[in-house]
């Protein structure tokens, strides 16, 4: 029996969805396309499976949310991730959480950036331009009015371009979206 | 690279002109603001709405828009409303005040959205059984979650390209 977890960590857990999943062997068309698989294919995460019953909005939504993390040009890959992570801790999306800081800490091979984070929140030592990231992020997460224009010359200063910002509030309000689904339709669970 | 669209709502909504540094940000970006728009169509005017009609959508993503006190896209979506020709009990849902009590369903539909909108973090399994208590599907709690979810993003986007531009 699985066990819901309710710490952050950046060790991935497993996910047990509270609605039912689609059966693959009975999808229709449309969703086999929209999960770009075929009925044989076996290898579909169950949060998909989930997503799959709003098959118009998952259609368009996958390849966005491949744009803002992956795109080229802009904003780097590690502080999209950080970004991810603001929104996530905010959110409380335990899983979120745990994808995007491992995946912060493979791309950066620096753990003690998230460590500070999982441990202080928003009180989290880290450089001016982490810091600037991660509390934009989180506050444009609480609400959108939380952000100021103070935290956003606190982007400027710390010397990003305007690229890079656009790049950070898609991101972080990508989680926004991201840490609804996660943590509202499943559990982030251990075996 | 293609162009932005001069009917994009974020954009419009955010107030961003025809020139300048944001603009200009933007116009890189612009694959990800047509997709934004496709989002918005496929949350709001799905060609199979399945038990969540287009009133409905349209009135909860008013309601969601004034919780996160943007009145300026608060009627974008009265606009949407209005097009979908909703009766008075769906044009209701639209004001935060609005509770819907009386009717199981849309009282569990505004409860949890209501939530989920300004609270995920506080979410529990037990929002979730309320919504099929009340006797919605699960195909349709995924649909109102994807509704609450992109109009969170949505929403944080316009928000955060006025700042820029406030800053810029």
């Amino acid at each position: 029996m699985s066990t819901i977890i309710h710490e952050f960590t950046t060790k991935i857990p497993g996910w047990r969805p509270r609605v039912k999943p689609i059966k693959l062997d009975e999808a229709t068309p449309e969703q086999l396309d929209a999960l770009k698989v075929t009925p044989s294919n076996t290898k579909v995460s169950d949060y998909v499976l989930v997503l799959a019953n709003d098959v118009e909005t998952l259609k368009v939504r996958t390849p966005l949310f491949n744009a803002i993390m992956y795109n080229r040009g802009g904003m780097g890959r590690a502080e999209r991730e950080l970004s991810a992570v603001g929104a996530s801790v905010v959110n409380r999306c335990v899983y979120c959480a745990a994808v995007h800081a491992s995946r912060y800490n493979q791309l950066t091979k620096d753990e003690q950036v998230m460590e500070a984070i999982f441990a202080d929140g928003e009180k989290a030592e880290l450089d001016e331009r982490q810091k600037a990231i991660f509390l934009f992020a989180a506050k444009l997460s609480k609400a959108p009015s939380e952000a100021t224009e103070e935290d956003m010359q606190a982007l400027r200063d710390a010397g990003l371009k305007d690229d890079e910002i656009l790049d950070l509030i898609l991101s972080a309000s990508l989680f926004g979206w991201a840490n609804r689904l996660m943590h509202t339709l499943g559990d982030p669970v251990v075996e | 690279m293609s162009d932005l669209s001069p009917n994009d709502i974020v954009i419009a909504q955010a107030g961003i002109g025809a020139n300048g540094s944001v603009r200009e940000a933007l116009e890189g970006r612009a694959d990800i603001m047509a997709m934004t728009q496709a989002t918005h169509d496929a949350a709001l005017k799905p060609s199979d709405p399945g038990g969540l009609s287009h009133g409905e959508r349209a009135a909860l993503a008013a309601r969601v828009a004034r919780l996160n006190e943007d009145e300026a896209l608060a009627a974008h979506y009265m606009a949407l409303l209005e097009e979908a020709g909703a009766d008075e009990a769906v044009s209701a849902m639209a004001d935060p005040a609005h509770d819907s009590a009386g009717d199981a369903r849309r009282a569990a539909l505004l409860a949890y959205t209501d939530l989920v909108s300004t609270h995920p973090r506080d979410t529990t399994p037990e929002d979730i059984e309320a919504l099929k208590s009340a006797g919605i599907s699960d195909a349709d709690i995924v649909r109102l979650s994807e509704l609450n979810a992109f109009l969170a993003y949505q929403i944080r986007v316009i928000a955060g390209l006025k700042l820029m531009k406030a800053t810029a």
